[in-house]
């Protein structure tokens, strides 16, 4: 499979992410500068990294999502195509309108960087499907801006057609407000496009690919992209 | 020409930062204060003089950056 990672002035997760892709599907991803106007011919995945693109200048996501190379990833998960945003990723792709609602700041006004349990919520994803339903993961969280609002509508329709990817929750796979670390609507921690070709997650599974740091738990999503198919609708 | 954008929170969106201020406010010792939310404002010069094309501008500006519509309001005004 066919992987591009782009780069925008202030990420700083994209060597992570490029080591979980080659970890997982054993295939090396290529990096795509933000003033690209096209993606690679081929691409199958394309993966927003964490970090603080532009500073958190304006809105966490803001300009990045207004960024030259965005026109081709709208493009490209208009076609059905793989697109993953890990963290600033996902502020991204709700600042470009790949994905509904927005990140606002966390309840507590903390910036939270610890380790998380979440709930895989379905398992039939082009990105869980090495994960098991209802399984508690542990992978890390490190966000200021990760608590998910939508208006009432969006979080209806996003609960009724199951496009909730990750829930926080405790050990037990428990979801409540002890657990979520920011004060996001329904403890979301990631969500999905309509397609389910469009995953954004707050979490950082590219951290919890080797146990040397600290677990494995993230591994899986990177394995789950190697069969590449979206979810037949 | 120049203009101001004021960009503010809509109405029940939860203000985390506003909520703090409005903490702090109490806590030094200010009465009166029901509630604070706090917004953004930009400060903007344009080329050209003609009003209405600014007015254009500016809210081409803000749908398509300052603001996040889905939960922010916007208001323009030309200051000068």
């Amino acid at each position: 499979m066919k992987s591009a990672v782009v780069v925008f002035p202030g990420s700083n997760r994209d060597g992570d992410i490029i080591r979980a892709i080659r970890a997982g599907t054993g295939h090396e991803p290529v990096k795509v500068w933000h003033a690209d106007t096209e993606l690679p011919a081929g691409t199958d995945l394309v993966v927003l990294p964490g970090g603080f693109s532009y500073g958190d200048y304006l809105r966490c996501g803001a300009i990045a999502g207004r960024a030259n190379i965005m026109d081709a990833v709208r493009a490209h998960a208009a076609r059905g195509g793989l697109v993953l945003g890990v963290c600033n990723g996902f502020q991204i792709l709700v600042e470009s309108g790949l994905l509904p609602g927005v990140l606002m700041r966390n309840s507590q006004l903390k910036f939270v960087c610890k380790m998380q349990h979440l709930r895989v919520e379905r398992a039939d994803t082009p990105f869980t499907n090495r994960y098991t339903t209802g399984q508690v993961i542990e992978v890390a969280i490190a966000h200021g801006e990760g608590n998910y609002i939508a208006d009432e509508e969006t979080v209806h329709q996003l609960e009724a057609e199951g496009r909730v990817a990750f829930r926080y929750c405790d050990a037990d796979g428990q979801i409540g407000s002890r657990t979520n670390p920011n004060g996001s609507f329904n403890d979301i921690a990631g969500i999905y496009s309509s397609g389910f070709n469009v995953l954004g997650m707050m979490p950082h599974p590219e951290n919890l690919i080797d146990p040397l740091v600290g677990g494995t738990d993230g591994l899986a999503l990177f394995q789950s992209l190697v069969s590449g198919k979206p979810l037949a609708a | 020409m120049k203009a101001r954008v004021t960009v503010t929170l809509k109405t029940g969106v939860l203000d985390p930062q506003g909520k703090a201020i409005e903490g702090a406010l109490k806590s030094l010792g200010i009465d009166g204060v029901d509630s604070v939310r706090q917004g953004k404002v930009f400060d903007i010069e344009l080329a050209g003089a003609d009003k209405a094309a600014a007015e254009a501008t500016l809210q081409a500006a803000c749908e398509k950056l300052l603001a996040n519509t889905v939960i922010e309001n916007y208001r323009v005004e030309i200051t000068g």
